[in-house]
């Protein structure tokens, strides 16, 4: 497990978690690049097909923040 | 939280910002001032700077960082905060040593070291004033230790939690940059002090931020924290605080202390302070914190009451600005109108409803001339690409060596030139810069491109601007897509090169499958219906209806009693000594008098249908249920509260038992007769288990009541027993005065509430007193109950008109500080006590506030909806009722006529709740349908992605 490289496909709310992605990045916070996002209107938007289908395609984890 | 209200601003097409500048004079009158500016020098082009920081980056001078209270430095090529607007940076010449480097660095040439100082005007219909306040500064006082590193102010403590802040957002003393594990809060500093620094108000927001800051210290805290705020009286009066207030206490374990401290020591080994006070028994205490912070109060600065001596506007002794109970917004100058808290200390959400009530003003003022000198926008004549083969242009922006300096940006051009579709790539130095605009418009034509990806920045600040830019070509808006390789790329991987050129070529690879995937979509226009309806003929609702009437719109004032004036009818004046009646009937006779107003008494609501722009109510009028359907573009909501009726302390059973209202009848009626002894009790109806709110204004009512008696015969006694006096604001002062005049105020615990009896000699108050710590025993003449406020006729309303209301009965707003007066479905507005017990003079306001968000909609014909909506497909839907039950705003409904679910675009939200439930996927969102979804996690993991 020393080399893991997790793939994450990140699903961020356009009103709060992809903006504070995006103050994150304003604020020049270095974090680990293994994340992928993909915004939505609002998290209630993630259909669980989105996860699975994620999933299927082969990342290690997903994210929903919203 | 205020971002998004600051790129509203700043992209808003009626909205000219000049910043850097400051009123010399103001000539005129209104309809037509002539403004005289001084525009100070900015040194940095607004319009060429683009944000990107490089010039701050470089500059090699060091300056103490204001916005951040001084905690830690900046540049002196500089930004105040990264969301401010506009987004272009300034240099501070106290501080630059002109050495050239920022000239040097800045690529989009912005930099002018040669700027000046000029002069300029603005010819203006109206004025507002909001120019706001600042901390007061502790440094005058000598005993509460702010010399000492880790006494710091609220304001500074507001920082040192900030994600942004100087210390990103952990929870550090200044001293070592140790986490503290006790702070204590110091309530009143600069407020509720005639003594020490002449303010004799209290600035409201202090008791409230207070608390905020402990419950978020303690989530910031990795251990246990322990924290104490040191009070007079905790003041959580406004909508839903005293809930936040018991959680605090009773949930989180934030100690409130009933003392002021007189004395805080520095123990110097450790930095920690000793804070010494008396408590509520006399007893002399000291408690060791690692922390203080000093709740200062609001102050007007000294050149903001200079400039509104200029603009000769009147101030009171404390510098706020003078103005009419009955008129709060209007300042002593006719065509200023104010906001904010250079009118009165006030909190955000009473802040912007001021700013919407001025708006109103300022606007009625300029009703001739709406709509003449704005700005027209035309749009070009759409291209239809429906059926054609995607051909997608790909712009990557370097902005500057933001993302260039990080990323290699000619090979992510270059990849995306090998992306399925990808007609076109480019690279610009700024793709938001207004050339750049005009060349993306050039190659759109020139390469029949029907598909945008620009990989820059974010969406949040930029999308709307490059979907503009489309518009202009006549591309339709929805065939563009963002890849955020800046924010949420390079400035987060900045050291790992390499790493962020492969992320930013999986995020282009992701935006290019979704933009292939995206369809034209038309944005419905409907039609605006330009009439209002007010229900609720109380002081809020004429208000409203006036408001709404002087703008020139025709507007139907539903009232349920045969008379207007709502529960104000039952008031005779207010603690200012303002005449409710006689403002009353001005009131009516202006309303019912009005052109534009039409008024039905003994009206209900009966029915209601509709959506923004496009209302219908059926009202039912008089004892003959005559029915009546009334067409309306918004509506407001008005309907008012009552007074509680006590079940308490013999009320209804000793007739010597009244309420604060009945009692000002009295005193009307009868004066003082009688009366040698009137005991007060607060909170009845309030901050209990059945009512756990605070009722806001009962403490004043109390006040104008006991001055009132004493006015009328100094030597009845008057004793208010009370758990908090709340006297906020410039209130305080007739608190102050009361107990000048010989008030008694008694304090006593929710836990041992006062005893009332009758006796053979008028009636028996028992209360215990907590410094004597015994029981005292008070003869009454009679007993006032300060009974709390109950909402009125909301459960039909509701049911009726599908609003949203608290466990309390009250309306809910759509955001308790941004959007105060507008309800959750659009179209829709609050004012007055529907939303939450209030004064007159703040009912007005929000009246006005109201009538002004109203305007918004009944000044356009139409409105463009957005086309982020979801759709059903009917033919494949099976009716299971599942998207019904999730949709947050109840906007999916099943027809039964047809049998079918419908959606109504014009309500729905676009949060794709329904589409994401859907157990069929027949329920698609427009823009985000699954497809265009799928295929960026698809694009994502392809073979070797990632």
């Amino acid at each position: 497990m020393g080399n893991f490289e997790p793939r994450i496909v990140a699903f961020l709310c356009n009103w709060c978690a992809y903006a504070g992605a995006d103050l994150a990045g304003v604020s020049r916070l270095q974090y680990p690049p293994n994340i992928r996002t993909v915004r939505v209107m609002c998290s209630g938007r993630v259909d669980p097909l989105f996860v699975l289908e994620a999933f299927k395609d082969g990342c290690d984890g997903v994210l929903v923040a919203g | 939280m205020i971002s998004p209200k600051l790129v509203e601003v700043g992209r808003h097409i009626n909205i000219e910002l000049i910043t850097c500048s400051e009123v010399k004079n103001l000539s005129g009158e209104p309809g037509n001032f002539e403004v005289s500016l001084v525009n100070h020098p900015r040194y940095i082009d607004p319009v060429k700077c683009t944000g990107c920081g490089e010039c701050s980056r470089h500059c090699p001078v060091t300056a103490v960082n204001q916005y951040n209270m001084k905690l830690d430095d900046r540049r002196a090529t500089y930004i105040e905060y990264a969301q401010a607007v506009p987004l272009a940076f300034a240099i501070d010449t106290d501080s630059c040593i002109g050495c050239g480097l920022c000239e040097n660095m800045c690529v989009a040439k912005a930099i002018q070291y040669d700027d000046k100082e000029r002069e300029t005007s603005v010819k203006v219909g109206s004025v507002i004033l909001s120019a706001g306040s600042k901390g007061y500064d502790p440094s005058g006082l000598d005993f509460i230790g702010y010399e000492y590193p880790n006494v710091v102010t609220s304001e500074e403590f507001e920082r040192i939690l900030s994600a942004s802040g100087p210390y990103f957002g952990h929870l550090m003393r200044p001293l070592d940059r140790e986490e503290p594990k006790s702070i204590a809060w110091l309530q009143c500093v600069g407020s509720r002090d005639t003594n020490r620094c002449g303010n004799g108000y209290c600035s409201s927001v202090c008791c409230m931020y207070a608390v905020k800051e402990a419950m978020i210290a303690k989530e910031h805290a990795h251990g246990e924290l322990d924290c104490a705020v040191f009070n007079m009286d905790m003041r959580t009066f406004g909508k839903d605080y005293e809930k936040y207030y018991l959680r605090a206490k009773d949930k989180d374990g934030v100690r409130f202390v009933k003392a002021r401290v007189h004395t805080i020591i520095e123990i110097p080994e450790t930095g920690d302070l000793v804070v010494q006070y008396a408590d509520e028994s006399g007893m002399m205490k000291e408690e060791t914190y690692n922390m203080v912070v000093l709740s200062v109060g609001l102050q007007i600065q000294p050149d903001t009451a200079q400039l509104a001596k200029l603009l000769g506007i009147e101030l009171d002794k404390y510098n706020f600005a003078e103005t009419n109970t009955f008129a709060p917004v209007a300042t002593s100058r006719p065509g200023i109108y104010i906001c904010g808290v250079l009118q009165g200390p006030k909190d955000i959400p009473g802040s912007i409803t001021e700013a919407s009530a001025a708006a109103c003003l300022a606007g009625t003022e300029l009703v001739e001339a709406r709509g003449t000198d704005i700005p027209k926008v035309e749009v070009a004549e759409e291209i239809d690409v429906t059926g054609q083969e995607p051909r997608i242009g790909v712009f990557v922006c370097n902005c500057g060596i933001n993302i260039g300096g990080i990323v290699d940006v000619p090979a992510v051009r270059e990849y995306a030139g090998t992306l399925p579709y990808v007609a076109y790539t480019d690279e610009n130095l700024f793709t938001c810069s207004q050339d750049t605009q005009e060349q993306i418009k050039e190659k759109i034509k020139e390469h029949k491109l029907n598909r945008v990806v620009v990989a820059s920045c974010s969406p949040k600040t930029h999308e709307a601007m490059f979907m503009e830019t489309l518009e202009a070509c006549g591309i339709n808006k929805y065939l563009f897509e963002m890849a955020n390789i800046r924010n949420q790329n390079s400035w987060i991987h900045s050291k790992e090169p390499e790493i962020a050129t492969k992320k930013a070529k999986d995020l282009v690879r992701m935006s290019v499958a979704r933009a292939a995937a995206l369809r034209t979509l038309k944005e419905k226009v409907v039609p605006i219906n330009k009439q209002a309806l007010v229900i609720g003929g109380g002081v809020a609702g004429m208000n409203a209806a006036l408001s709404l009437g002087n703008q020139g719109f025709n507007t139907v004032l539903v009232e349920k009693e045969a008379e207007l004036g709502g529960f104000s009818r039952k008031l005779h004046h207010t603690i200012e000594g303002d005449d409710i009646q006689a403002y009353l009937k001005k009131l009516g006779d202006e309303v019912t008098g009005h052109d534009a107003i039409e008024v039905l008494t003994k009206a209900r609501i009966s029915g209601f249908e509709g959506f923004k722009g496009n209302f219908s109510t059926e009202v039912t009028l008089g004892t003959d249920n005559e029915k009546r359907k009334i067409d309306h573009g918004i509506f407001i909501v008005a309907t008012g509260a009552g007074e509680y009726p006590p079940k308490e302390y013999l009320y209804k059973e000793d007739e010597r038992v009244v309420t604060q209202v009945e009692l000002s009848d009295i005193l009307e009626k009868k004066g003082t007769d009688g009366l040698d002894s009137v005991v007060m009790i607060q909170c009845v109806g309030s901050r209990n288990d059945e009512n756990v709110e605070c009722s806001r204004i009962c403490c004043q009512n109390a006040v104008k009541n006991a001055l009132d008696i004493k006015k009328r015969n100094p030597e009845t006694q008057v004793y208010v027993l009370y758990r908090d006096i709340r006297t906020y604001g410039l209130l305080e002062d007739y608190y102050t005065e009361a107990r000048k005049q010989g008030v008694i105020f008694i304090r006593f615990d929710q836990d041992a509430p006062p005893d009332v009896q009758p006796s053979s000699d008028g009636l028996l108050v028992t209360v215990k007193d907590h410094i004597l710590q015994q029981n005292l025993e008070i003869r009454a003449d009679l007993v006032a109950l300060s009974a709390g406020m109950v909402a009125e006729d909301t459960e039909e309303m509701s049911g009726i008109m599908k609003l949203n209301r608290n466990p309390e009965g009250y309306f809910i707003e759509a955001h308790v500080k941004l959007r105060p007066v507008d309800m959750p479905s659009d179209g829709v507005f609050l004012c007055g006590t529907a939303h939450g017990p209030k004064l007159i003079t703040e009912t007005i306001s929000q009246a006005q506030a109201a009538a002004s968000r109203a305007t918004t909609f009944l000044a356009k014909d139409s409105i463009k909806l957005s086309a982020i909506t979801a759709k059903v497909d009917t033919d494949h839907c099976v009716k299971c009722l599942t998207c019904v039950r999730a949709c947050p705003f109840g906007v999916p409904e099943f027809n039964t006529n047809e049998k079918l679910i419908e959606i109504n675009e014009a309500i729905c939200h676009g949060c794709g709740v329904c589409a994401s439930v859907c157990p069929r996927q027949t329920i698609q969102l427009s823009f985000y349908e699954d497809d265009q979804i799928i295929s960026k996690i698809d694009a994502l993991l392809e073979a070797g992605g990632m």
